[in-house]
C-alpha cells in the first residue's frame, strides 16, 4: 500500500540525504544533482558519511536479519530529527514501508519506525515540501518519463516528477502508454530470471522509444541500470539519466 | 545466485514462442482495459476493495467455527457435506458417491479445486468419463493441456488453433475460424452430454455458512446446466470459499466479475440450497459438498500468510503481471499460475518442490495494486523466499530450508559484514568504483546480467567522496 506521506509540519532547514547504495558507485553525478538541488533550494544539505544501503537486497532475498543490521547502521548513520531524503523510490519504499515490518519484533521497533516516518522520496519532497519553482534555461526538448514500480507503488509518488517536467517551458513531456508496467529490474530478479527479465525491459525500451523523446528520465538508478545497459546493448539513440541530473542542468546549466 | 532453474527453462521455452506471447499480450492488455474501465473512481475501488478484503478477513478470523456452521446448514438442507485432508481422499470421496450412483458420464462446470485434485484422470482411470462444460475448459480438455489461466483457461489459444482443434476431434467438423460457427459446434456437442450425464460436478464461487447456500457465478449457462440437470451434483471446493452470511455475497460479486473480466455482473448467479424437493420437476435428487483442505490449514495456521486464503480466484493479479503477461501460465507448471500462483502453489505443494517460484517476480506490486481483497502477494513472496532458506524444526511452510545454499549464505554473510561496518563499507565501495570495471564479465552474476545488457560501469568515485569534496557536511 502506497505511503502517502504528509510533508513535515515546517519548512525543514536541515535535511539528510541518503545517497543509495547503486548511485554510490555507478551514478554519483545523479546522486550528487539531488543534493544540489535541496541545497539551492536554501536547505543545509547533510550526507552522513557512515550511510551505505537501505538493506532491500537482502531483504526481497529473505534475509532479514542481515537486512536488519544493514538498516541499524542507518539508524545510527541518521540521529537526528531531520527529513531524510532519497533519489529513488524503490530504497525510500524499503525504508518507509517495510522497516516498520522489518522490526515488527524487534527491540528496536519504535527507532524503526521513527526513522521510517522520517524518508521522502526526492521529487516528492520538492514538490509538496519545498514547492519548488523551477526556471527552464535549457533548449526545446522532449522527454518522457519511466516512474519506478516502488516510487508509484509503496511511496505514492505519481504526478509529482512529471509536474516537475511539465513546469519546465521548454520541455515537453511524451508520456508512454506503458509507463506503469515494471521495466524489469528486480534486484536479483535480473540475474535470477534473466531472460524474463531481458524481455520485460526490450519491451520497456520499445515502448519509450516510440514516443519520439530524445531523452528518457527517471527517479530510480536500478531502473536506469537496467534501460541504460539494455539500451546500451541495443544500441538505442535515446538519452537517459536520473531526473535530478536533468533538473540540474535545465535550471543551474549544468 | 543462482540462476532459477526450472522456471527459467520453462520461461526460455515460452519466450521463444511469438505466438503464444502476442496471444497472452493481447489477452491482457484488453482484460486490463475492462477492468480499468469498470474502476474509474479511485475512491469508490479503495472503498470496495476494503470492504471485500474485510468480509474474508472476518470469515477467516472464525474459519473452523463457521465450517462447522456450513456443515449443519446444508445437511439440514440436504446437502451431505464431505471432508477431504487431500487432494487423494477428495477423489476417492468423488468416486465413492459416482460408484454409489452408478454414475459412469460426468459434466463439469470449471472448477479449479477439481484440477488441483487432477480429478479428470482420476475418474478416468476408474472408467468415468467426466466431458468439461464451459467451453475454455473443454477446448483444453480436448487439448490434453493444463489451464493457463484460473479463470480463462485457455487464454493461450488464438482462433486457429481452436479451429485446428474443434476438425480434428468433434465428428463433422471442418476446419473454421469462424467465431460463431465454433461456438455452436462446441455448444451441440455438449448439450447432448448435458442430457446424458449421469452427474454434475461443479465448483463452488462462495459457501454461505449462514445459509448453507452454495454461489456459483458463470457466464455461459453450463454451471447451471451441470447443477440442475443431472440427477447428482457434486460440489468440490477449499475450506477457504467461506463467507459467513448473504449480506457478504453482494459486496463481492461488486469485486470478482469487474476484477476477473470487466463484467459489471456475470451472466448467472446460480444459488444453489439444496436437492429437489418433494414437488419440485427439476434439479439434482441429491448434491454433495466437498471440502478440501489439502494444506489450506497449515496456510491458516500462520497470521501472515493467512492472507493468501482471502483469494476469490479473480485471477486480475496475473491479467496484470508482468511476468505472466510474458511466459504464460504453463510456465508456472501448476494449477494456480500468475502472482496468486507463486504463494499460493508452494504453500500447498511445498517449497522444496516450488521453491523457485516466489522469486519469479520483480516484486513490482502491480498485482497487490488491482487485488480486491487487497492481499500483499510480495510481502508473502518474500515470507516464503525466506522460509525457503530457513530450515526450522518447527516450520510454517512444507519444505522450508530446502533452497538454502551455503556458498550464498556466506556471500550474504560478506554482504552484511561489509555494508553494516560503515569504515570497511566506505574502504570496499571506493575500492569498487575505482577497480570493479575489471571483473571479468564471466563471472556470475555479471554474465547473467550482459545477456541483454552492457555491464554496469563503475563511477571511478563514489558519492561519498564527491560530497566530502563538494562541502557537504557529514553531521
Amino acid at each position: 500500500m502506497p505511503a502517502n506521506p504528509t510533508p513535515p509540519a515546517e519548512r525543514p532547514h536541515t535535511v539528510y540525504y541518503f545517497g543509495t547504495c547503486l548511485v554510490d558507485l555507478f551514478y554519483p553525478e545523479a546522486g550528487l544533482a539531488g543534493m544540489e538541488l535541496l541545497r539551492r533550494e536554501g536547505l543545509r544539505v547533510v550526507f552522513p558519511q557512515d550511510q551505505s544501503c537501505c538493506g532491500q537486497p537482502a531483504r526481497n532475498t529473505g534475509l532479514f536479519e542481515e537486512a536488519r543490521a544493514v538498516a541499524r547502521t542507518q539508524f545510527r548513520a541518521f540521529p537526528e530529527p531531520w527529513p531524510i531524503i532519497v533519489p529513488s523510490g524503490s530504497c525510500a519504499g524499503m525504508m518507509r514501508v517495510h522497516y516498520p515490518q522489518l522490526f515488527a519484533d524487534e527491540p528496536d521497533r519504535a527507532e524503526a519506525e521513527a526513522f521510517a516516518a522520517r524518508v521522502y522520496e526526492l521529487t516528492w519532497f520538492l514538490v509538496h515540501a519545498l514547492d519548488v519553482r523551477l526556471r527552464d534555461t535549457g533548449e526545446p526538448v522532449r522527454v518522457t518519463w519511466h516512474p519506478s514500480c516502488h516510487s508509484m507503488r509503496e511511496m505514492g509518488v505519481t504526478d509529482e516528477p512529471k509536474r516537475l517536467l511539465r513546469s519546465l517551458a521548454n520541455v515537453e513531456l511524451v508520456e508512454n502508454p506503458r509507463e506503469r508496467e515494471c521495466c524489469g529490474f528486480g534486484g536479483t530478479f535480473s540475474v535470477r530470471q534473466p531472460e524474463v527479465s531481458g524481455a520485460m525491459v526490450a519491451d520497456k525500451i520499445a515502448a519509450v522509444s516510440a514516443t519520439g523523446a530524445a531523452e528518457m528520465l527517471t527517479g530510480d538508478c536500478g531502473c536506469l541500470m537496467n534501460i541504460d545497459g539494455a539500451m546500451s546493448k541495443a544500441g538505442t539513440p535515446m538519452g537517459r539519466r536520473h531526473i535530478a541530473e536533468f533538473l540540474m542542468e535545465r535550471c543551474h546549466g549544468r | 545466485m543462482a540462476a532459477d532453474g526450472d522456471f527459467a527453462a520453462r520461461a526460455h521455452a515460452a519466450l521463444g514462442n511469438a505466438e503464444v506471447r502476442a496471444n497472452f499480450r493481447r489477452a491482457m492488455d484488453g482484460l486490463m482495459a475492462k477492468r480499468a474501465a469498470q474502476f474509474t473512481d479511485p475512491q469508490a475501488w479503495a472503498q470496495t476493495r476494503a470492504r471485500g478484503a474485510a468480509i474474508k478477513r472476518r470469515v477467516l478470523a472464525r474459519l473452523p467455527e463457521l465450517l462447522e456452521r456450513l456443515e449443519a446448514r446444508c445437511e439440514a438442507n440436504g446437502i451431505r457435506v464431505h471432508w477431504a485432508e487431500t487432494t487423494g481422499d477428495a477423489n476417492r470421496i468423488v468416486l465413492g458417491i459416482l460408484q454409489e450412483a452408478g454414475a459412469r458420464t460426468v459434466v463439469k462446470g470449471k472448477s479449479m479445486v477439481s484440477e488441483e485434485m487432477h480429478l479428470n484422470a482420476f475418474l478416468d482411470r476408474h472408467g468415468i468419463t467426466a466431458v468439461e462444460s464451459d467451453l475454455g475448459e473443454y477446448i483444453i480438455q480436448l487439448a490434453g493441456e493444463m489451464p493457463s489461466h484460473i479463470v480463462m483457461p485457455c487464454i493461450h489459444k488464438n482462433k486457429g488453433d481452436i479451429a485446428r482443434l474443434f476438425a480434428e476431434h468433434i465428428e463433422g467438423q471442418g476446419y473454421t475460424e469462424d467465431v460463431a460457427e465454433l461456438t455452436a459446434a462446441a455448444r451441440r456437442v455438449l448439450r447432448s452430454k448435458f442430457a446424458a450425464a449421469d452427474a454434475g460436478i461443479s465448483g463452488v464461487n462462495f459457501a454461505v455458512a449462514e445459509t448453507g447456500t452454495l454461489v456459483l457465478i458463470e457466464n455461459e449457462g453450463n454451471g447451471r446446466l451441470s447443477t440442475t440437470l443431472p440427477p447428482l451434483h457434486i460440489a468440490v471446493t477449499g475450506i477457504e470459499k467461506l463467507v459467513e452470511t448473504l449480506d457478504d455475497i453482494p459486496p463481492l460479486l461488486a469485486l470478482l466479475p469487474r476484477s476477473a473480466t470487466g463484467q459489471a455482473v456475470t451472466t448467472y448467479v446460480n444459488m444453489i440450497s439444496g436437492p429437489r424437493r418433494d414437488g419440485e420437476k427439476d434439479g439434482p435428487r441429491a448434491v454433495h459438498l466437498v471440502l478440501l483442505d489439502n494444506g489450506r490449514s497449515r496456510v491458516y495456521a500462520d497470521a501472515e500468510l493467512r492472507d493468501t486464503l482471502r483469494c476469490i480466484r479473480c485471477g486480475a493479479c496475473m491479467n496484470h503481471c508482468p511476468v505472466y503477461a510474458r511466459v504464460g501460465g504453463h510456465t508456472y507448471d501448476a494449477v494456480y499460475p500468475g502472482p496468486i500462483g507463486k504463494i499460493l502453489t508452494p504453500q500447498l505443494a511445498g517449497l522444496d518442490a516450488a521453491g523457485d517460484l516466489p522469486h519469479a517476480s520483480s516484486l513490482c506490486n502491480a498485482c497487490v495494486e488491482v487485488c480486491p481483497v487487497q492481499i500483499p502477494i510480495a510481502d508473502i513472496l518474500v515470507r516464503l523466499r525466506r522460509e525457503a532458506v530457513r530450515p526450522s524444526d518447527t516450520p510454517a511452510v512444507k519444505g522450508a530450508g530446502a533452497k538454502r545454499a551455503p556458498l550464498e549464505a556466506l556471500a550474504w554473510a560478506a554482504w552484511r559484514w561489509m555494508y553494516a561496518t560503515p569504515a570497511l563499507y566506505r574502504l570496499g565501495s571506493r575500492l569498487m568504483a575505482r577497480f570493479g570495471n575489471r571483473i571479468p564479465e564471466r563471472l556470475p552474476p555479471l554474465n547473467r546480467w550482459t545477456g541483454v545488457r552492457t555491464r554496469p560501469r563503475f563511477a571511478g568515485r563514489t558519492l561519498h567522496d564527491l560530497a566530502r569534496d563538494k562541502g557537504y557536511d557529514d553531521a
